[in-house]
């Protein structure tokens, strides 16, 4: 299999007025083409910042990629000329913001906008450009195509606009879409239509995708690989079926526990404690330790992201987590949060 | 025993002014509320589903009397509240209190956090002298503490705004919430925290709340009872129970099965999730996104019945003869090795 991306000990920096602060800390990871990798977190863990520093899209003036790598294809994407980020974006790699309001020209029709993506990479004529902007939205299941090419954003509903933003990124064929957060403005209904849409075009396309997500419920089906971050750092990363079956860091179990489940059994959700720390005030040991029931006085100190078994790291001094090595509660005891017994 | 609140075939039209010619209303509007009646008992949590558009939130500002109904009328405690006059209206208000989805733009930018809790008790008169006091408590209650009192609402994140949204609405004592999308815009561990607060109060407080949500999930875990909507009408509704096992309308049955996980065979709707234009009148509101619809669903509208089940209202005219929907997702699932070490494991969370 070809590899389409490969991220090295990425870092990016902000600075604002209240300090200087990294919102990615060495961030390294590689991606196959077909495959999808999601990354899942809090509001503030810096999977946006992730998505916008592959992007290239960091605003300059308050941002910067301040060490590491990310290579599309083998070439080098950090410190690249604009020029070149102009034009593989979107030939090569494109994106999927999360709302489709703000990311569409209003005043500008949708076939104009579709076509000018394909006609500024191809440099085709603008009939031939309009006769694929036309294919394209067909195929991201716009049915009447013919009639959406004329509207103007506002006439759209919020599904069908994010079609046509997916319109606009597949138009060309990337080898690496970025989806972040493409359902959360959505309606249930919706969403399934749109997850559906992405399902197919890995499967038919042999599309490679990075999703960005906090809702962890979107990943099966789809998502091959999964990275969880927190408060800038990957805590693991590991296969869907290993996430949901067996994750091993603290903060992913009780992520998973926090997620409404539709069975009949009553359960109280799981609820962590506290916040994600600020980031200029991140704690220099564990930085989830202030939340983690599992702490212990190794925590403050550094955590490294370790291999515990094939194919899945965590960041965690105690994984892979052993119940019978726990001050073990009796479990019946905290009925709280437990859907057993 | 006696409901709470009653809805009776409330109807609320919008028309749309022209911004040319004066004094001239669009007529044909739009049906935000189309004849929707219904009842809340003391303690129970009503959920309203449905997408947007559907007139969930217009019907919980019209429960709240926020907007007046055109037609139809609403009873909180047996009193009607669109005969009231607005200071008689004002101070029913204390007894029902609504929680809006974007918690940053129902915050005052200008007053701390003090002055947001203190407003109420002083409107309604309530512990004179102490009111600080109880501000304090009521921050304590939603998880919060006394040194938040003097910050502004950008200091706080979405769950603490939406927690001190929470502490507002209880500060005068009410019996009736109505939630309104309070977690859609939430990440999910911070929605747990806040879907446990608001059963931890109703609890405590013995709160009754009316909960507006799109997301079924959230729902079968909050709810008694649901009341699914579409197109300003309701086309189920039923106890929580019989509804997500049971589940009787095409379109309820749709929303169940685009929930993400539960892979059911039944095909997400045939136009890709858009509301299409509006057939004819004299039709099931459904009936060009259903996937079952025959004749007459298009010629005649359905009427809302009791189908097999006392509390189960059902409008659809083949609600006999749609084929088995499939609920395995209710069952438990599989108690494997691995799912009981996560649970012990979450157990620590508690």
């Amino acid at each position: 299999m070809s590899e389409v991306l490969r991220v090295t000990d990425l870092s990016t920096q902000f600075t604002t007025k209240g300090g200087v602060f990294k919102a990615i800390e060495e961030l390294s990871f590689s991606l196959d083409r077909g495959q999808v990798l999601a990354f899942v977190g809090e509001s503030g863990s810096g999977k946006s910042v992730t998505a916008l520093s592959i992007m290239g899209l960091l605003n300059p003036r308050i941002s910067k990629v301040s060490s590491g790598s990310v290579k599309l294809n083998g070439k080098e994407i950090v410190g690249a000329t604009d020029q070149f980020l102009q034009k593989i974006r979107g030939s090569k790699i494109s994106m999927i913001f999360q709302e489709p309001m703000t990311s569409l020209n209003p005043s500008i029709s949708i076939g104009e906008q579709v076509s000018e993506v394909i006609q500024t990479h191809t440099g085709c004529t603008s009939a031939k450009a309009a006769e694929s902007a036309l294919d394209v939205l067909r195929k991201v299941g716009l049915l009447n195509a013919a009639s959406i090419y004329n509207s103007y954003p506002h006439q759209l509903s919020g599904g069908m606009r994010q079609r046509v933003m997916i319109a606009m990124a597949v138009a060309l064929e990337p080898d690496l879409v970025i989806a972040d957060e493409p359902t959360t403005a959505l309606d249930v209904t919706t969403e399934a239509g749109i997850m559906d849409l992405l399902k197919s075009l890995k499967k038919e396309r042999k599309g490679t995708f990075i999703l960005i997500t906090h809702n962890l419920s979107l990943l099966q089906g789809f998502v091959d690989q999964v990275i969880v971050m927190y408060a800038g750092q990957v805590v693991e990363r590991c296969t869907t079926e290993q996430l949901f079956n067996h994750p091993e860091h603290p903060y992913t179990i009780g992520l998973l526990g926090a997620i409404p489940q539709l069975s009949d059994l009553k359960t109280s959700l799981v609820t962590i404690k506290g916040q994600v720390p600020s980031p200029f005030d991140r704690p220099e040991g564990c930085r989830f330790a202030a939340r983690c029931p599992f702490k212990e006085e190794v925590c403050l100190k550094p955590q490294e992201l370790i291999e515990i078994s094939p194919k899945h790291w965590s960041r965690c001094i105690k994984s892979p987590l052993k119940l019978d090595q726990m001050a073990l509660r009796p479990i019946n005891q905290t009925s709280k949060g437990l859907r057993i017994l | 025993m006696s409901a709470l609140l009653e809805v009776g075939n409330v109807r609320k039209y919008f028309t749309r002014s022209s911004p040319v010619i004066f004094n001239w209303k669009d007529k044909r509007g739009v049906k935000a509320v189309d004849g929707v009646a219904l009842s809340i008992n003391r303690g129970e949590t009503l959920a309203i589903v449905g997408e947007s558009g559907c007139g969930k939130s217009t019907l919980g500002r019209i429960m709240v009397g926020l907007l007046k109904p055109d037609e139809g009328f609403v009873d909180f405690e047996g009193v009607r509240l669109n005969s009231l006059k607005a200071s008689e209206l004002r101070a029913l208000r204390q007894n029902i209190q609504i929680i809006f989805q974007d918690p940053f733009a129902t915050l005052n930018p200008r007053l701390t956090i003090e002055q947001t809790l203190i407003e109420p008790l002083k409107n309604f008169g309530l512990h004179k002298g102490e009111e600080l006091k109880r501000v304090v408590e009521l921050l304590e209650m939603v998880g919060l503490s006394k040194d938040h009192l003097n910050r502004y609402p950008h200091e706080f994140s979405g769950g603490q705004r939406q927690r001190i949204g929470i502490a507002r609405a209880i500060s005068v004592e009410p019996k009736l919430i109505i939630c309104d999308e309070v977690v859609s815009a939430l990440d999910v561990s911070i929605q747990a925290q806040i879907l446990n607060l608001l059963q931890d109060l109703q609890k405590r407080l013995g709160l009754t709340y009316v909960f507006i949500s799109h997301d079924l999930s959230v729902v079968h875990h909050i709810a008694d009872k649901v009341v699914v909507m579409y197109k300003g009408k309701v086309v189920e509704s039923s106890d929580k129970q019989e509804l997500f096992h049971r589940p009787r309308h095409p379109y309820t049955q749709v929303l169940l099965s685009s929930l993400p996980g539960t892979q059911n065979s039944l095909v997400h709707d045939t136009l890709g999730g858009e509301v299409a234009a509006s057939a004819s009148l004299a039709s099931c509101a459904f009936a060009d996104r259903c996937m079952f619809a025959v004749d007459i669903c298009r010629k005649q509208e359905p009427k809302l019945e009791i189908y097999q089940h006392p509390t189960h209202l059902v409008s659809c005219h083949k609600k006999e003869n749609l084929p088995d929907f499939d609920t395995s997702y209710l069952d438990a699932p599989a108690q494997s090795l691995e799912s009981i070490r996560l649970q012990s494991f979450q157990s620590y969370f508690a």
